[in-house]
């Protein structure tokens, strides 16, 4: 599904990914872990498409060139990124906002878009299975929420969405442990063959929830180490030190 | 998708019609504005009254302390009065309309066809110097609602004209107004009789479309005791070169618990992305809460012009009386808007809001000036102003100028500004939601402009969204 080759990432100079590889498969779920600084949500970024980077490498979704689409471009082919810190859009209703989203996807595909109706249907169920309050789907998008209903709102955007490749930035960072509950239910729900997470994060805490079939340590822009669960668990023991 | 977009960006209401016109000689003079009154058939009253504010123009000096400046308009270069030669004598019935006008009109997506036409908004179709068709005359009749050219008003409805007219904007009160009062051609005119709610809205749709003239145009609406209207006007231009002056005085006076709501989209031709061309859209507007519990509110959502500059105003004489000024300006490319409003509190507990949305982008420059004066004797009023400007890019200005005059203890006056930019975050959030660059401006422009947007009338919110999105478009890299 996603195939990264020699990824170099610069910004302003500063080499932040250095001969980058990671390869995912349909229905796999991947962490990737690492300290402050190493190049965890520069990786999120460039997969996503914000500008400002300076690249060279390759990167492969569905057999495209990833570096030949724009950021909606990468969104309509199943690409989603929960953000680290998402945003405030002021005036925009939070409903609104996902019916867009989701519409402009359907769009894009050559799919039906879905009336209000129909939408309004959908995000009420997605919205009670992730025990996001309706009445906060009607408020401004982010503004006034806190951390937690932020990140709560990333994952109910990626369940109306439903995405191939989900990549999770620090989702739990920020979270307490009911809402890292309801977040890791989220995502479990979205486990299927066909879908594919890539999970940033700097503890281990999250995956006792989301059992990754695969752990990567990234220390200055490089994978280090590769493993199954154990490794996190290792990690968490050992800390980053180890592996410089 | 890239050609839609290319398609969009261009001013879709650029074209011109080829019709023949009836114009005055150039010139600005007395014998053109006898010409006007001649063509019109006014009265001698009428006549007389354009001839003082024209004997009052010539000591007057034209304005100069606005922030957006233009080179000398030459007043004897321009055309004062142009008109479709055979809608010069307006046709009692709109199936005896010029084709090509009628074609215009349905381009503009405004049919005057009986069986087309909008539900529930009666429009008065104005194109340069003439109204060419008024829908639904009949239907107001039946209320008593009097709808429709200021000319025929002129003919039909003296005393209400000579009572009202120039009560709210004296001839004498600046340079344009005065122009305006001497040359004005034609715009609309409303009454509304007391205790009547006007059943439905009402709208004048301005064209200009002869070249090197000037479209100057007069609006007076009345609302008796205990009336309401909403009204909405809407205006395009070809493009041109050329820079064409609209210079138009809109009046209106609410008696006793009536209530006036007047809405603007204001969509001229701007000008090229070089700033070539465009409109000079230089208006009065003023509105008076003459009686008591009045209330008058102005929405205005400008996107086009080459400059704007316009204030309107509330004079709040009534007790009780409110005034309301709800605003979108938009500027892009060359574009310069200099735009706010003025309240005026003479009566006590009398109640104000201003809420203004500046939007610059490109290499323009935005201004909201206003004025909030509480007189002494205007105990227990308030004003509350809010003031937002959202910059694109950092090539464009934007400036808040407010004037607060508060002569009364025991009234307040709070307000609030605050100044933003669209980040790069926020596009790049949307855009990983599926929405192109382009969305997402409009997505994140619209939510900025929100309580105003909210102020339209149904029909013309939706419109007014979509030429938010599209005045901007091409303005992020």
């Amino acid at each position: 599904m996603l195939k990264i080759n020699n990824l170099n990432a610069k910004i302003k100079n500063k080499s932040i990914l250095k001969d980058f590889k990671l390869e995912i498969n349909p229905g796999e779920v991947h962490a990737i872990m690492g300290p402050n600084g190493s190049g965890k949500s520069t990786l999120s970024n460039i997969l996503s498409g914000k500008k400002g980077y300076d690249v060279s490498g390759e990167i492969l979704f569905e057999n495209k060139n990833l570096f030949k689409l724009e950021t909606e471009e990468r969104a309509h082919e199943g690409i989603f990124l929960a953000f680290q810190y998402p945003l405030e859009i002021p005036g925009v209703n939070t409903n609104i906002f996902l019916k867009t989203s989701l519409n402009a996807i359907k769009k894009a595909r050559g799919e039906k878009e879905l009336d209000a109706l129909e939408f309004l249907n959908l995000v009420k169920k997605k919205a009670k299975e992730l025990k996001f309050e309706e009445e906060k789907l009607n408020r401004q998008l982010n503004v006034g929420f806190s951390g937690g209903e932020k990140k709560k709102n990333e994952i109910l955007q990626m369940s109306i969405l439903q995405p191939k490749l989900s990549i999770l930035d620090e989702t739990d960072s920020g979270l307490d442990i009911d809402a890292l509950r309801i977040v890791a239910d989220g995502v479990n729900s979205l486990r299927k063959k066909d879908n594919s997470f890539l999970i940033i994060t700097h503890y281990q805490r999250l995956l006792d929830y989301i059992k990754p079939d695969y752990v990567h340590v990234l220390i200055n822009g490089k994978i280090m180490k590769s493993g199954g669960p154990e490794l996190a668990i290792e990690l968490e023991k050992k800390g980053y030190e180890s592996y410089n | 998708m890239k050609k839609e977009i290319e398609n969009l960006k261009e001013y879709k209401y650029g074209f011109t019609t080829d019709v023949e016109n009836i114009r005055a000689p150039k010139g600005l003079n007395e014998d053109t504005i006898k010409f006007i009154s001649e063509i019109k058939k006014e009265p001698k009253w009428m006549l007389e009254w354009r001839l003082k504010a024209f004997e009052r123009l010539k000591k007057l000096k034209e304005p100069n302390w606005q922030k957006p400046k233009y080179p000398k308009i030459d007043y004897q270069d321009l055309y004062y009065y142009s008109a479709p030669k055979n809608a010069s004598s307006k046709p009692k019935d709109i199936k005896d309309l010029d084709p090509k006008i009628l074609e215009t009109y349905k381009k503009l997506g405004i049919p005057l066809e009986e069986q087309k036409r909008l539900n529930g908004i009666a429009v008065d179709a104005v194109f340069d110097s003439v109204s060419v068709a008024t829908t639904f005359k009949e239907k107001l009749n039946d209320v008593g609602v009097i709808f429709c050219s200021i000319s025929e008003a002129i003919q039909k409805h003296p005393n209400l004209v000579k009572k009202y007219l120039g009560s709210v904007i004296p001839i004498t009160d600046h340079y344009f107004a005065t122009l305006n009062s001497a040359v004005f051609t034609d715009g609309s005119f409303v009454y509304i009789p007391e205790g009547v709610r006007c059943p439905m809205e009402l709208s004048t749709y301005f064209r200009i479309n002869a070249s090197q003239t000037g479209q100057f145009e007069r609006t007076l609406i009345i609302a008796d005791k205990g009336s309401y209207v909403s009204y909405l006007e809407g205006c395009t231009a070809p493009m041109r070169d050329e820079n064409q002056l609209h210079a138009a005085n809109v009046e209106l006076i609410a008696l006793d618990d009536a209530e006036i709501k007047y809405s603007t989209v204001q969509n001229w031709y701007p000008g090229d992305e070089d700033g070539k061309g465009g409109i000079y859209n230089f208006v009065t507007k003023r509105g008076l809460c003459k009686g008591t519990n009045s209330k008058i509110s102005w929405t205005q959502v400008e996107t086009g012009s080459a400059i704007t500059w316009k204030y309107p105003s509330c004079i709040l004489k009534g007790d009780n009386s409110i005034g309301e000024f709800y605003s979108i300006a938009i500027t892009n490319n060359h574009q310069k808007a200099d735009t706010g409003t003025k309240m005026i509190h003479l009566g006590k507990n009398t109640k104000s809001k201003i809420i203004s949305k500046g939007i610059s982008a490109g290499l323009s420059d935005m201004t909201y000036r206003g004025l909030v004066d509480i007189s002494s004797k205007a105990n227990n009023s308030s004003n509350y102003t809010q003031c937002d400007s959202l910059l694109m890019g950092n090539k464009c200005g934007a400036h808040t100028v407010p004037y607060i005059k508060n002569k009364n203890s025991k009234s307040n006056v709070a307000h609030e500004a605050t100044t933003s930019k669209i980040s790069e975050d926020q596009l790049h959030y949307c855009q990983q939601r599926g929405l192109n660059s382009e969305e997402a401006v409009g997505l994140i422009v619209n939510g900025f402009c929100k309580e105003v947007l909210q102020q339209l009338p149904m029909e013309f919110a939706v419109e007014a969204q979509k030429l938010v999105g599209i005045s901007l478009e091409g303005s992020v890299g």
